[in-house]
């Protein structure tokens, strides 16, 4: 007796997808009748949820879509969604989804990962994957904490973090996912958060847009293993009369292209750039000096000060595009070695074989 | 001189029937090229070939010093042959400690050619040499021939703009063209080879075709040499033939492979040494529809080929003993997944890095056991060079028939090794190609047709492959325990129990041709009672040791497995015909283990891990003493246990230990295996 049935194919009757010459997919169509299995508040449950709704509003088929995870809460999210998938083994989604995604151009692949999955043990995957550019729409779910083994300090968590594997609090200082990102050469690096479902949706859409790797690191809370605080507050009515950029109660810095970036109840502070260091600073929200967002900027210094300031000035990290520049993916470049490789179709197998230094026994 | 002088021309000409030459120099030297142009000239003329590379792990120790040592040796026949030869007739020596590094080894009264230029003071102290073995007497038991090689070719290039250096860098050229003529072998195709490597520089060309043909010229003018001599072509069946190294067969094996599944193939792969070679020769044949990917490391390579064979690719990766310990996470995924996939495994040298540019077979409990949970795969092995291409399309056979990934076993001395393989027709290739998925398989409660992954052939057990793309098939599948059809993830301890025998019978159900028992003195049971099992590279050494021992008049028989898991159906029942079955292996009894534990049949192992393989005399002396060991049987002893305790004594006696170790000297004594 199983459990539960988690690969359900679409019917027969209803073909799912939006191939030629069928109905537009739903999110029905991209729905397993899976029963979810994430605690109750878990971020993870939003994340599903706009996921849902976003597939179907990309235009691919679901038989088009392969979703690859690794190991952790975040990965059981491909048996949810009714396309191609595989749930791998910790840490190595990328490497499987690279496998799929540069022979199958055909294929829109996502990887699915957590702040463990990725950050730790598959560091090595996740870096490559960025730096060779394949076209991958990596999610990687970071709540700071390992929630399916329990509870432990993950390589996200900040210094000081009691959990059952540190007691005392953790040692470790944190990477940070979007530093880490863009130091691996990623073309692609956005934050958002599981908590505002109009922000992750846009950032997902625009990572799915991006023609090579693309990062998504969602914030996410885990709220039996973890306290961050993920309510991003400050985008309404948040409190004006704070005096202090590092409050809490702010919110993160919402970055928007080809906007000044701003913050605070009456956007009394901003982002400046010193201009004799170039190091980025908060500074007041009317200094001539304030930062004019633009993720295309070629150099990816700017993005990196950006991600690294809230580790010192904010509370939180400013959430939107940090980085979005054009750049051949591998897929792209793989696929042009191939057919370049083979003009006239595919070599002769006899005459690979013979090659060019044999030599014939008579009968 | 060497072997058995067949006939001698009128014009001085002497006959052979097989010689065995070995080049040894610095691993600066060029020896590697010199000997496979060697051998590709004498594989051109017809005659049968097999070689022996052998380099240090180091791509540049310490020049002049016994470490840096690079040889190549090649066995030339005019008949059918399997091994590059015990010992060699011939040694060409560049330097002192090339002939420290190999004399040793040379049949005596063998010839030795060295190069004078590099005897100096300075080069045999680097070699270790206290007094100069050319003028100490020491090489009295051979025909010695100091030429000053690096000298001639520097004069012979003198013409060609070449730094002093880089002149007498055409001394392996030289002395190719001295021992191209000393064998009757033209240099044409050395020489048309010359112009294609050579083609973008004009001078490095010229130099070296003409130190070549300036070898050729100091043979035909000098009277140093009294013979010359020849080997004529083998009798090969008709065909068109090609001179194939061990890792180039496994490669066009793959690619021939996935031609005939109609499928292309895709390799994930991370550089290791012995197995380098299969990644850079698929990589170069994109043209073929091969898809090569260099990965970031073992874990990733093994990935992205099992994403490719999800995506319907035949999945391919390759690796050697290290890297396979780094895969075996992603075995169990491929294993649970049921997906199509070749694992390669070259091996060499170990544990840990071992000597990694050596040969051994001492992956195999690795192949056939280290996995996490009840994980089968099917292992079969490759057995000579050209063997690889045949093991290649067998693995990929099962691999794809049965959903499951298959490991490769071949190992650094098939990898390296060359010998001549006949080039089949693609029509002479079995058609291995599977059905994919297309529609759905089941209904569900509802009634609606679904897909259910986990369904099966009854014949195979095989499961369906529906590949992204497949409208209406879409599916999850990944490391979790999958319920029985459907695929859906399952907790269920029957379930579990279920698919766990289910996979089990799957593999145990894999058709493997019957076990082929080599005996011109009768069937089992009726012929000889020894009889010698091996599997891999020990295919060459066995069968000459057995021939070895049949023209000394007593009776053996060989085998030699393909498949060592699933094992053939008759494997028990010829074992048991034997009173004797000898195992020898390059590792302390893997085989020897695996067959006790499948057949409950005792062998005798014969074991070395000396890095390099069986020499067929040793074997052939091993089994004699095996065969007398039965002959001399008292009625009431059993023979096995008087060869055990034999060895038991004799190493006592040596080392004095209590216990029995390992034989691993050249010593020919057999070491028991129960
Ligand atoms: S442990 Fe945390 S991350 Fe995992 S499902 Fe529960 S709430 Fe979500």
């Amino acid at each position: 007796m199983s459990e539960v049935n988690e690969t359900s194919g679409a019917t027969a009757e209803e073909p799912a997808g939006g191939g030629s010459g069928r109905r537009a997919p739903t999110v029905a169509d991209f729905t397993t009748p899976q029963e979810v299995r994430w605690c109750p508040g878990c971020g993870d449950h939003a994340i599903l949820s706009t996921m849902r709704g976003l597939l179907p509003a990309l235009g691919v088929a679901p038989e088009n879509t392969v979703i690859v995870s690794g190991i952790g809460c975040s990965s059981r999210l491909p048996y949810y969604l009714d396309t191609y998938g595989i749930h791998s083994i910790h840490g190595r989604a990328p490497s499987f989804a690279t496998g799929i995604s540069i022979n199958r151009p055909d294929l829109s692949v996502w990887v699915v990962t957590g702040d463990g999955d990725a950050l730790s043990i598959g560091g090595n995957h996740l870096i490559h994957a960025l730096r060779r550019n394949v076209n991958l729409k990596i999610l990687l779910f970071n709540n700071q904490i390992y929630g399916l083994t329990k509870g432990q300090f993950s390589p996200a968590s900040k210094v000081g973090t009691v959990s059952p594997s540190s007691p005392h609090g953790s040692l470790d200082y944190p990477f940070n996912p979007v530093a880490l990102a863009l130091g691996a050469g990623a073309t692609f690096v956005a934050r958002t958060v599981d908590s505002d479902r109009r922000h992750l949706t846009a950032t997902l859409t625009a990572a799915a847009a991006h023609q090579g790797a693309a990062l998504v690191e969602i914030r996410q809370g885990c709220p039996t293993f973890s306290a961050i605080p993920r309510q991003p507050r400050g985008a309404a009515g948040a409190p004006s009369d704070t005096d202090n950029p590092a409050s809490p109660d702010l919110g993160p810095i919402r970055l928007s292209p080809g906007l000044p970036i701003v913050f605070g109840g009456n956007e009394q502070w901003g982002v400046i750039r010193d201009p004799s260091t170039g190091e980025l600073a908060i500074g007041n929200g009317g200094d001539s000096r304030v930062v004019v967002h633009d993720p295309g900027t070629p150099n990816s210094t700017y993005a990196y000060g950006l991600a690294r300031l809230a580790e010192t000035a904010l509370a939180e990290p400013p959430i939107g595009v940090y980085r979005s520049v054009s750049q051949p993916s591998f897929d792209q470049l793989y696929q042009e070695r191939l057919a370049t490789a083979r003009p006239g179709g595919r070599g002769d197998l006899r005459t690979l074989m013979t090659g060019a230094d044999s030599w014939v026994v008579a009968g | 001189m060497p072997t058995e002088q067949l006939s001698e021309r009128p014009d001085g000409v002497r006959r052979l029937e097989n010689v065995v030459i070995r080049f040894a120099g610095d691993s600066g030297d060029g020896m590697q090229l010199t000997g496979d142009r060697f051998g590709a000239q004498a594989a051109a003329i017809g005659n049968d070939v097999a070689t022996l590379p052998n380099y240090p792990a180091e791509i540049r120790a310490p020049t002049g010093t016994v470490a840096g040592v690079s040889s190549y040796q090649l066995h030339i026949a005019d008949h059918d042959i399997s091994t590059p030869g015990d010992q060699p007739d011939v040694l060409i020596a560049m330097n002192p400690a090339a002939l420290k590094a190999n004399v040793t080894e040379l049949r005596p009264g063998g010839v030795i050619i060295v190069d004078t230029d590099t005897f100096t003071v300075l080069g045999l102290e680097k070699a270790g040499y206290e007094a100069d073995p050319l003028t100490d007497g020491s090489l009295d038991a051979y025909q010695v021939h100091a030429i000053n090689l690096t000298g001639f070719a520097s004069a012979a290039v003198a013409d060609h703009n070449l730094k002093r250096k880089d002149a007498a860098r055409t001394k392996n050229m030289f002395a190719l063209g001295l021992v191209s003529w000393m064998f009757s072998q033209p240099i044409e195709d050395t020489i048309e080879y010359l112009r294609k490597r050579f083609a973008s520089k004009p001078d490095v060309q010229a130099a070296n075709i003409a130190a070549l043909r300036a070898g050729v010229i100091y043979g035909e003018t000098t009277e140093a040499f009294a013979n010359v001599y020849e080997v004529k072509p083998a009798a090969l069946p008709p065909g068109t033939y090609r001179h194939l190294k061990g890792n180039k067969a496994v490669a066009y094996g793959l690619v021939a492979a996935a031609h005939q599944a109609g499928m292309p193939l895709f390799l994930g792969a991370y550089p290791i040494t012995p197995a380098s070679e299969i990644l850079h020769e698929l990589a170069i044949l994109a043209s073929n529809d091969v898809r090569s990917f260099q990965a970031e490391d073992e874990i990733a390579a093994i990935g992205a080929a099992i994403g490719g064979s999800f995506a319907g690719m035949l999945g391919v990766t390759v690796t050697s003993g290290p890297g396979m310990a780094l895969k075996a996470e992603a075995l169990g995924l491929a294993v649970i997944m049921e997906l199509p996939l070749v694992i390669v495994n070259v091996q060499r040298g170990g544990p840990s890095t071992g000597l990694p540019t050596k040969t051994e077979q001492s992956d195999l409990l690795q192949a056939l056991y280290g996995r996490h949970g009840e994980a089968p795969i099917p292992v079969i092995a490759v057995r000579s060079p050209a063997d690889g291409f045949n093991a290649a399309m067998e693995a990929a056979r099962i691999a794809l028939a049965y959903r499951t990934p298959v490991i490769l076993l071949s190992d650094a001395y098939i990898a390296n090794g060359s010998e001549p393989w006949r080039v089949p027709e693609v029509a002479e290739l079995p058609f291995i190609g599977i059905d994919l998925a297309t529609e759905a398989n089941a209904v569900d409660e509802a009634g609606n047709p679904v897909f259910h992954p986990y369904a099966r052939d009854p014949a195979t057990l095989a499961r369906p492959l529906a590949i992204p793309g497949t409208p209406g098939l879409t599916h999850r599948i990944g490391g979790l325990e999958k319920a029985d059809q459907t695929g859906a993830v399952s907790y269920d301890p029957d379930n579990h129990d279920l698919m766990i025998r289910t996979r089990q019978a799957k593999i145990d159900g894999i058709d493997v041709p019957p076990l082929e028992v080599d005996d011109p003195s009768g069937a089992p049971g009726s012929g000889a009672d020894v009889l010698v099992i091996g599997w891999g590279s020990t295919w060459g050494p066995i069968g000459e040791a057995c021939q070895t021992v049949r023209a000394a008049g007593m009776k053996v028989a060989q085998a030699h497995l393909r498949h060592i898991s699933p094992l053939p159906a008759n494997l028990a029942s010829v074992l048991s015909e034997y009173h004797t079955v000898l195992v020898p292996e390059m590792n302390l009894g893997q085989l020897a283990g695996h067959l006790r534990r499948e057949t409950l049949i005792d062998t005798v192992g014969y074991n070395q891990t000396r890095g390099m393989p069986f020499r067929s005399a040793e074997l052939a002396s091993v089994i004699i003493r095996v065969i007398q060991g039965i002959t001399e049987e008292d009625t009431t002893g059993d023979n096995a246990a008087k060869v055990l305790g034999d060895v038991a004594a004799r190493l006592a006696a040596s080392t004095g230990a209590a216990t029995a170790g390992t034989a691993t000297s050249q010593d020919a004594t057999p070491e028991a295996g129960r």
